[in-house]
């Protein structure tokens, strides 16, 4: 009385589940409203629960996708259904909304997903918000990430994140915030704190290094699809969107050459440029050149471009220096960003020597915020050695390494003091 | 060899708890245990998974929701195995996913269902 054997799982998309849930939570967000919140989540969790309970035994149906869409459909169904959901939604809320199948097969559509998944980053990015809760909440309701995987990824308590979520839904509430397009007047405004809070969570998966979990570099994949979800649309395309993913898949296409076999990172001029992806700088290089419409130059489209002097360049050595000391130049009239200082003060010491460099970042170094970031003095070691004084070398790499506690960071700058001999 | 059944308990409990991406991961899991178990040859039966519904009917043919238990307690889903003990068949039963989402597997003895009396 033996069954056959069930055919392997077949495999799905890597976090296949992760993002379907992003999808599910945008949709049903839509339908219920930020006020209901905790019974989308619950019945997101239920959907993925009943696919595993299925999928586990009967294997991965043809379309997945689809499969999971009517479970959620008929569970949407129940709660209206339901006496003790019905508590929780007030009855006139539940009239207006369609209760049969064939009204929720809309929301269903492919297109229409893609529209609440736009609706959902401008709602989790709403100024209204504090920025560390957008994050949290971008996180949370569009990438499908669970409370441990926020806390690992943002190096941050569970508990922590779970009150930003909160937070968020709560101001969300409070403001009655729906999840509707921006309109035209405030179209500009809304965009740039999306592409704030990208930005951001780029960044915080790009600064990541093996050792720390891989759910850190999950986040430049995340924030390269929600991007590229925007520049789909193009109302949201804007030059900026373009420039902004431009940026990213510069990074992204050099991620592989970023460590060594030992897991520690390598710095530009000694990484392998045959591991840089090719693929993904053309890719890079496309949305630059698309996002050169307009007269307005974002922070974005300069980053993006020195990240392309970069990608271009033979070696270290043979790189646009000048070029890119141009781009920094103009960055700094934008943002008087202590980082970009320091990476000024780098490309100068690559034209006129580590003296010029120690002066540009002794300069840059009035600013407090630098002087506690371990790369100023350890840059500041580099610059010194390269200047024959060992000395000196020797007292910056040391504050280099008292100022962070990463192994990561102390490899790095163990490796420049064995060589000031 | 005679045969036993697996019962798994508790892990939806643990289900709840889970992330997306853990939830897609246990359940490659349990493909892959299945799949190979199926293929050595000692799951005669994969089972399948509960769903959260059921009745209960009473010695007076009264049917009511339930059974209400503790989380821990659920039914989850069952396989049918073989084995010559059933503490070989316990020993099978370690690598199951269900123990990695906090469930635990019952191992009962088939009294006389395809084995020669």
């Amino acid at each position: 009385m033996s069954s056959p054997a069930p055919e392997p799982v077949a495999s799905l998309v890597e976090h296949f589940f992760r993002h379907e849930a992003g999808r599910l939570v945008a949709v049903l967000t839509r339908f219920f409203g930020w006020r209901n919140f905790d019974l989308v989540e619950e019945m997101v969790q239920a959907t993925l629960v009943d696919a595993l309970q299925s999928w586990r035994v009967r294997g991965v149906p043809d379309n997945p996708s689809g499969w999971i869409h009517r479970v959620a459909k008929n569970k949407i169904l129940d709660a209206l259904r339901r006496n003790e959901t019905s508590r929780r939604l007030t009855r006139a809320w539940a009239a207006t909304r369609p209760w049969h199948t064939e009204g929720l097969d809309v929301l269903f559509l492919d297109s229409e997903i893609e529209d609440s998944e736009l609706r959902m980053m401008f709602a989790c990015c709403h100024p209204r918000l504090a920025r560390a809760n957008q994050l949290a909440l971008t996180l949370k309701a569009l990438c499908g990430f669970g409370n441990s995987e926020i806390a690992q990824a943002l190096l941050i308590a569970e508990e922590t994140v779970k009150k930003r979520i909160q937070r968020a839904t709560r101001d969300l509430v409070d403001h009655e915030i729906a999840l509707d397009p921006p309109g035209a007047d405030e179209l500009f405004r809304r965009l740039d704190v999306v592409h704030q809070v990208l930005y951001l969570l780029f960044n915080e998966g790009y600064s990541a290094s093996r050792g720390e979990t891989a759910i850190r570099t999950d986040l430049c994949e995340e924030a390269a699809r929600l991007c590229h979800l925007l520049c789909s649309h193009p109302q949201f395309s804007t030059p900026a969107t373009r420039a902004l993913m431009a940026l990213m898949l510069f990074h992204a296409a050099r991620l592989d050459a970023r460590l060594d076999d030992h897991g520690c990172i390598l710095l530009m001029e000694d990484q392998d440029r045959t591991k840089w992806d090719r693929r993904l700088i053309q890719r890079a290089q496309e949305f630059l050149d698309q996002s050169a419409e307009g007269t307005t130059v974002s922070p974005f489209h300069l980053e993006a471009g020195i990240a392309r002097y970069h990608c271009s360049a033979e070696n270290y050595a043979a790189t646009d220096w000048p070029a890119i000391l141009r781009l920094y130049d103009a960055l700094l009239t934008m943002h008087r960003s202590p980082v970009y200082r320091l990476n000024r003060a780098i490309v100068v010491a690559q034209i006129d020597g580590p003296r010029a460099g120690i002066r540009a970042l002794e300069e840059a170094g009035q600013d407090s915020a630098l002087r506690h970031y371990y790369l100023y003095e350890a840059t500041l070691g580099e610059f010194c050695r390269r200047a024959g004084d060992m000395d000196s070398a020797h007292r910056h790499f040391e504050a280099a390494r008292r100022k962070t506690n990463s192994p990561h960071h102390h490899a790095l700058i163990d490796r420049r003091l064995s060589e000031c001999v | 060899m005679a045969k036993f059944l697996f019962v798994y308990r508790g892990n939806n409990d643990g289900y709840a708890k889970m992330t997306p991406d853990q939830l897609q991961q246990n359940m490659q899991q349990w493909g892959a245990w299945i799949g190979q178990a199926m293929q050595k040859g000692w799951m005669v039966d994969p089972g399948d998974a509960l769903t959260e519904e059921g009745r209960v009917v009473n010695a007076k043919k009264v049917v009511t929701d339930g059974p209400f238990v503790e989380a821990k307690e659920i039914v989850g889903g069952y396989s049918i195995v073989t084995a010559d003990t059933i503490d070989a068949a316990a020993e099978l039963a370690k690598g199951c996913p269900a123990l990695l989402a906090g469930g635990r597997v019952e191992v009962r003895t088939l009294a006389g269902m395809g084995s020669k009396l």
